[in-house]
């Protein structure tokens, strides 16, 4: 599978690159995180809750972070197990630039499953994937201008 | 006739009362005291390195009793290959091991790493996903062609490369048959693919070890189309356990289709499972399961060219098929595109030469083995295909161009190019009846009336050929087979001369417990309801070959009519005894022995009754008793055939294909029960037309099997199907098996992926389409219409 998109964050690059190398605010971002530790230089580990078609599991991953370029880009690789329910790994490319409204993230993301996961959901693993994408970047959003944030919308997040 | 029907009678079958009132006794049904319950931790990535399976974490969950790796099967032998290919070059093929759990490596998505045996079903999955698997993955070998280029990823590191054979027939004519293609006056070829199927039987496979520790005997249930074939592969070359220590019980088995011939690793785990924790294990599996272990079927890529003169004569064929072989070699796999698909490449034709290529490869993927038809349907559609192409280059009418080239009726038996001899057939006639039944005059009217609404309509015409009633065995012990096909029974009488048949053919939705009883109760002339059949189980039934390759009325059927030939040459005796007359003169008729010519007579029964209480008998020299056994070897492959139509109307908008009707003619030789082979003709076709229409297996670039549940891997459901119009008037009886049988398992699944993918082309023909790879859903036909544009 692979996705590619971008989105204006309505932050400062600084921002932006902080939030994206910590582990607590991506924790509110991820869709489904359970858990998130470590940091940018070891690398994180995350548990993970995600339906996809019929497949409900919790993944049980690393991610690491690798070709740093201090608030410009970096890249992401990690794998998940979701035991019975099969596996996902992949990466993501992600740079970030300044423009008028803000900070332009942009992401090329190569990503696969296997197991149940593929034989059950496989055919639609790209449409969820970029539902999960979308609402990252709304919460990722909401985290770095709290003002604008109501209740209601966290709770949707 | 017996009142209760015998040979000819639509008897209803007796078995559907246990079946339709959920009271048959399937595999999953039976349960022992104490069995524990296995799971197996099956590879979720195509293809790796097993650096380490750590199971400490799981082994301490509760209800785990043990749990399993390769480690534990050290000394125990892979799972056989029943039949080894000679190669063009006169090489074996290459074999590689096919362990119980996966050692070193994982080959296919699906393969068992290791196996949890635990209280529960459900305490075994959950420590199966505490098992930690340390697997290095390795890049995926899934297109066959990219398989066999230099520097390929291998699939098994100590063969020499992915290609397990390369078999070419027949290898004599490889020149002659290039020289007729370089110099005749048409060629027609076509690149095609026979797409992968998953087998789907109603019931998923099951399999439970029972080990009793005292007398050391061990005993498998199994969801299995030959307990005995089973029981010898499994017992000699995996385990190493005699024959007269094992016994293999396949009770009603729901479905088979060809995936429940061969020898599972599942079967030899539980056995093995069985005396390593002394208590009866189980494995059920489940659909998931199912589509990742059970064998596939089909997977071809072939290029097929049919040279013809300029009349239309066939000349030559020449074929180039890669077949997939998948991760291991299953039982029969090799057979499949070689001695099952090479030698019907003449098809129904006088075409003098033939060339097969056959390149069999290993990917990564779940093996592939036969499927109803199992070589004969992948023969049959690029056969059938090329020839409709044909007629439509040279404009010539598609059933005009097969009559042309047709064996005719005097020329029988015939010899085809590629080994064969058919013994009977009439192909004009089948071809005649469904002109007739097709009412294929009325197709232009009827293709007008679909045009007027905006349809496009297309008729398909396709003519099979099979060969089966699997087989001779000294003819397929030259061919590579590792075993014996012929078949067994014993007929039992007892001493109120009811019978029981117990044979070796097994029924798993065949019909056999009605169709056997009216065979027997019509050479005795007794009513079929005083037989009963016994069958699927080892202990209880002489040495067996199961059923597959449409074999069980052909040669099953036979062995039945010879043990009961026996039966009544013996009670001829008894009789000639009992009414004091010569043997030579007595008769049976109606279940009455009468001495010729005169009115002097006695019951079946009252001869069955002197046999067990002998006072007034020869036993000087004769036995007591009333029970033979028989053994039956065909003298030749039995050859059905039949004509098939279809007509479709294909939305030229939307690309969806709908079947307006669908005849068939067939020639089954002498027919025990029309209404069985007429249901078993329905279930073929629905096959056949499931894999033209809507089946397909599909694997990703990475071995991920995508369509691994029904919601991404289409079964042909009620709707999908027409009303079937079928026929089989036209008999040419077999001339070499004592009841002039032919077989009718396989047949639909072979004549109609043709028939239906002709008629797609046919109603797309004047927008330029030429050819559609099956499965004909709306998205590739509606591609196909576009690309044409």
């Amino acid at each position: 599978m692979i996705l590619s998109g971008s989105k204006v964050i309505q932050a400062d690059r600084n921002t932006v690159w902080t939030a994206l190398n910590d582990a607590e605010i991506l924790k509110r971002c991820i869709p489904g995180c359970q858990e998130m530790t470590g940091n940018a230089d070891d690398g994180f580990e995350a548990v993970v809750t995600q339906k996809i078609g019929p497949v409900k599991a919790t993944f049980r991953g690393t991610v690491a972070i690798s070709d740093v370029i201090p608030a410009q880009s970096y890249r992401i690789t990690g794998e998940g197990k979701g035991g019975a329910a099969g596996f996902a790994k992949g990466g993501a490319a992600v740079t970030l630039e300044d423009t008028d409204e803000g900070t332009l993230l942009t992401y090329d993301v190569e990503a696969r499953v296997g197991g149940k996961l593929a034989s059950l959901g496989g055919r639609i693993i790209t449409g969820v994937a970029r539902k999960l994408a979308d609402r990252f970047f709304e919460n990722f959003q909401q985290a770095l201008a709290p003002e604008e944030e109501s209740e209601e919308e966290r709770a949707q997040g | 006739m017996p009142a209760d029907g015998g040979i000819g009678a639509s008897t209803r079958r007796r078995e559907d009362v246990r079946f339709l009132t959920g009271k048959g006794q399937y595999t999953d049904d039976i349960n022992i005291r104490g069995q524990a319950y296995v799971h197996f931790l099956r590879s979720d990535i195509a293809h790796g390195k097993i650096n380490n399976i750590d199971t400490s974490d799981a082994e301490n969950m509760p209800g785990v009793i043990r749990i399993f790796t390769s480690k534990d099967f050290e000394g125990v032998g892979g799972v056989p290959c029943g039949w080894q290919v000679t190669d063009r070059f006169g090489q074996p093929m290459q074999e590689p091991k096919h362990p119980v759990l996966a050692e070193g490596k994982v080959r296919h998505v699906g393969e068992p790493i290791a196996a949890v045996v635990a209280e529960t079903r459900e305490q075994a999955r959950d420590a199966a996903e505490a098992i930690i698997v340390d697997i290095e993955e390795l890049p995926a070998v899934i297109d066959m062609k990219a398989a066999l280029q230099d520097g390929a990823t291998k699939v098994h590191d100590d063969l020499t490369g992915n290609l397990c054979f390369d078999w070419g027939f027949v290898e004599e004519n490889r020149e002659a048959v290039d020289e007729a293609i370089r110099n005749a006056a048409h060629v027609t070829t076509l690149e095609l693919t026979n797409n992968r199927l998953v087998a789907n039987p109603m019931e998923p496979r099951v399999a439970i070890g029972d080990y009793d520790a005292a007398r050391d005997e061990h005993t498998l249930y199994t969801t299995s189309q030959n307990p005995h074939v089973i029981r010898l592969l499994m017992g000699a070359f995996v385990l190493g356990i005699p024959e007269n220590k094992l016994r293999v019980i396949a009770p009603d088995v729901g479905g088979g289709f060809g995936t429940k011939i061969f020898h599972y690793q599942e079967e030899a785990f539980c056995t093995f499972a069985a005396k390593a924790v002394n208590r009866p294990v189980k494995w059920t599996s489940s659909r998931s399961e199912a589509f990742m272990s059970d064998a596939h079927g089909r997977d071809h890529v072939t290029k097929i060219e049919l040279a013809l003169d300029e009349n239309g004569k066939f000349l030559a064929v020449r074929t180039d098929t890669y077949a997939n072989m998948g991760a291991y070699l299953s039982t029969f796999a090799p057979s499949v595109p070689t001695w099952l698909h090479g030698t019907l490449m003449a098809g129904n034709y006088t075409t003098p030469l033939v060339y097969v290529n056959v390149k069999a490869v290993f990917t990564n993927t779940v093996p592939v083995d036969a499927y109803r038809g199992a070589g004969r349907p992948e023969a049959t559609f690029q056969l059938e295909r090329v020839i409709d192409k044909a007629a439509r280059e040279l404009g010539i009418d598609p059933i005009e161009l097969r009559r042309r080239n047709f064996i005719q009726p005097d020329q029988y038996p015939y010899a085809t190019p590629v080994a064969l001899e058919y013994d009977t057939g009439n192909y004009p006639a089948t071809m005649d009846k469904l002109v007739e039944i097709a009412d294929i005059k009325g197709f232009a009217a009827r293709k007008a009336e679909s045009e007027s609404r905006g349809k496009k309509r297309g008729l398909g015409i396709a003519h099979y050929i099979e060969a089966c009633g699997i087989a001779p065995s000294n003819l397929v012990g030259q061919l590579g087979a590792r075993a014996g096909l012929y078949e067994s029974a014993t007929v039992r009488v007892n001493p109120t001369g009811g019978l029981v048949v117990m044979t070796g053919s097994h029924s798993h939705g065949q019909g056999h417990e009605t169709t056997f009883p009216q065979v027997v109760a019509e050479m005795i002339g007794i009513d079929a309801g005083m037989v009963e059949i016994v069958h699927g189980d080892t202990a209880n039934t002489p040495m067996g070959m199961g059923t597959y390759g449409s074999r069980s009325i052909a040669v099953g059927g036979s062995a039945i009519v010879r043990a009961t030939e026996k039966i009544i040459a013996k009670a001829r005796k008894i009789a000639a005894h009992l009414l004091e007359a010569s043997d030579e003169d007595i008769e049976l008729k109606d279940g009455q022995f009468t001495v010729k010519g005169t009115d002097k007579s006695v019951a079946w029964g009252d001869v069955c009754l002197a046999a067990y209480v002998p006072h007034n008998y020869p036993l000087e020299d004769l036995e007591p008793g009333l029970e033979e056994t028989a053994f039956y070897d065909p003298a030749n492959f039995v050859y059905p055939a039949g004509a098939y139509a279809c007509e479709v109307e294909v939305d030229p908008e939307t690309g969806k294909v709908e079947i307006m009707s669908f005849c068939a003619a067939d020639d089954f030789g002498n027919i025990i029960n029309p209404m069985i082979v007429e249901g078993q003709v329905h279930g073929g076709l629905a096959q056949g037309i499931g894999q033209a229409l809507l089946e397909h297996c599909v694997y990703d670039e990475n071995g991920q099997l995508v369509s691994g549940s029904y919601m991404d891997y289409a079964m042909p459901r009620a709707d999908d199907l027409p009303s079937f119009v079928t026929d089989t008037s036209c008999q040419t009886p077999c001339t070499h098996n004592p009841l002039g049988v032919k077989g009718c398992g396989e047949a639909g699944a072979i004549g109609a992926p043709p028939a239906v993918v002709n008629a797609v082309v046919d109603a797309l023909a004047d927008m330029g389409v030429t050819h559609i790879d099956m499965p004909l859903t709306p998205a590739r036909v509606w591609s196909a219409i576009q690309a044409a544009k």
